[in-house]
């Protein structure tokens, strides 16, 4: 069992509120998951021509000052670095794929927990209303976030283990249930030139969505080809640089809610961590049919 | 009239409160507010009581329910009055999937759409949805109505025994051994009754029905000595 939630503000009123709506919703899904817990949120974009990573340490005292100078010489670029406990969001005038390369050589024990320019992730074993606070998302504003908290079935609890997963730039991806060909299917992307960074049957489906993309299918298209090739049980909340999707397997056995008013628009295993969203009293509220992708996009 | 207000007390403490009233109780109305989504409120309950839940909540809302009308303004989760014996529950919004699971009578009105699985196993419920329903609705249905004001989804009435559906709107697709049956005068009459009693202003005559053509296993006499 797991819990997932997503939120999308419409109304831009709402966005400077944006963490603290986000975290009441997945606190409200502790029950669900209290192993671990995880989020993305979408703000703070970075300058055209930098790019945005968050980055992992498991000493809180590592010293990220120190890192970024090292990026900063290296890449002759000006490099901005804040710490939130043990995660740092790194700002720097590079190109991203290069700057992950020199990290995976540099500095092999940090591990890049989300990259892009606008997308931030945050994700660590505990409780979820720990994890949150001590990364100070309540505070955080923003246009949607997704979040998800773990009760383990299929590998063990980890940070690294702990969703959501990033397959590509602000791109990430959270999944409530279980896949059984996960192990066939990462071959498969193994043999594309994927790289996985954890045996998470959850990773291997954020790969594949993001293989997909690559090759050029669409976000709708690459989640329709997902209703094909992914064997599971699955609820989906996809975030990309736009806005979110959400995904349900034919049976959808695991839970999803959508909740939609003129301002918002949300997405919860149960409706408890929907009910205090300003105006949830007269939001539309159903749940999303199997097999059928939907999609929210900013304008 | 009682007001239980969930914000101040769990729902363990309010059914414990509906349990524990006796048969010959005045206590029947009941107001709970601030439901906010918590599971199972006001099941098991097998006395006349008038519930009205104002807000949504989350799963098995009614579950069991015997005697008692309930009636939730708002959504309701998975499995709303799964198992009902007899009453009546309403819901005025939407309900998720699972709704009237098993239920073996009294009547379920849900005036927005219901998700799937809307009357799995259905044993002798009366179903009456204003909207629609989703995908594999009535599956292994067994006795029961389920009448849909809107349209239905996949695989409508997969495997079922013997309850009757009707559908005013469109059906995705019809599952194994359901089909499509004729519309007598005394299925028109029994639709129009259903849609009075669940206070739903619709034609009965625009509806069509659907059932069992028994030509699945178990209903070939051959296999009699199988079970």
């Amino acid at each position: 069992m797991c819990g997932i939630v997503g939120l999308f503000l419409k109304n831009p009123a709402l966005r400077p509120d944006l963490g603290r709506h986000v975290s009441i919703m997945l606190a409200g899904m502790t029950d669900r998951g209290p192993d671990s817990a995880g989020i993305a949120v979408y703000h703070r974009p970075a300058a055209e021509g930098a790019c945005k990573l968050t980055l992992f340490h498991p000493d809180p005292a590592h010293d990220w000052a120190a890192l970024a100078a090292a990026i900063a010489s290296a890449f002759g670029a000006d490099v901005e670095a804040e710490t939130r406990a043990n995660h740092a969001v790194l700002v720097a005038g590079a190109e991203e794929g290069a700057l992950r390369a020199w990290l995976a050589a540099q500095a092999p024990a940090v591990r890049v927990m989300g990259y892009g320019r606008l997308m931030e992730v945050y994700k660590e074993m505990g409780l979820p209303a720990d994890v949150l606070r001590r990364h100070g998302i309540p505070e955080m504003a923003g246009t949607h976030a997704i979040g998800h908290t773990r009760m383990a079935t299929e590998s063990i609890v980890t940070t690294e283990h702990s969703h959501p997963f990033t397959a590509a730039a602000d791109m990430c991806l959270v999944h409530n249930g279980s896949l059984s060909n996960h192990n066939r299917l990462r071959a498969f992307l193994q043999r594309r030139g994927e790289r996985f960074e954890t045996d998470n049957d959850s990773e291997v489906a954020a790969r594949y969505f993001a293989w997909r993309m690559r090759e050029g299918a669409s976000l709708e298209e690459a989640m329709r080809a997902g209703l094909k090739d992914l064997d599971g049980f699955y609820t989906f909340a996809m975030g990309t640089r736009e806005g979110f999707a959400v995904l349900r397997d034919g049976i959808a056995c695991k839970p999803a809610v959508l909740a939609e008013t003129d301002d918002w628009v949300a997405m919860a295993s149960e409706y408890r961590a929907i009910a205090d969203l300003p105006g949830v009293e007269d939001a539309t509220i159903w749940e999303p049919k199997p097999a059928v992708v939907y999609t929210w996009k900013l304008n | 009239m009682q007001t239980v207000d969930l914000s101040a007390e769990d729902v363990r403490a309010l059914n414990g409160r509906l349990h524990a009233l006796p048969a010959d109780t005045n206590e029947r109305a009941w107001r709970v507010v601030n439901p906010r989504g918590a599971h199972a409120v006001a099941v098991g309950l097998t006395q006349p009581l008038d519930i009205v839940v104002e807000g949504h909540v989350g799963y098995y809302c009614a579950g069991m329910n015997e005697a008692a009308s309930v009636v939730v303004r708002g959504h309701c989760g998975w499995g709303v009055a799964e198992n009902m014996m007899s009453g009546t529950v309403r819901v005025t919004g939407n309900a998720s999937q699972s709704a009237g699971a098993s239920g073996h009578g009294g009547l379920l009105v849900i005036e927005g759409d219901a998700g799937h699985r809307c009357g799995i196993s259905m044993k002798g419920i009366d179903i009456v949805v204003g909207g629609s329903i989703g995908a594999f609705s009535a599956f292994m249905a067994q006795a029961g109505n389920l009448v849909v004001c809107g349209d239905a989804g996949e695989n409508l009435g997969d495997s079922l025994y013997e309850a009757d559906i009707y559908v005013r709107g469109a059906v995705t697709s019809l599952g194994a051994d359901c089909v499509e049956k004729e519309m007598t005068v005394a299925d028109r009459e029994k639709v129009a009754a259903l849609l009075a009693r669940a206070g739903i202003a619709a034609d009965a005559a625009g509806f069509r029905r659907y059932g069992s053509a028994r030509q699945l296993y178990n209903f070939h006499v051959d296999h009699a000595d199988s079970y």
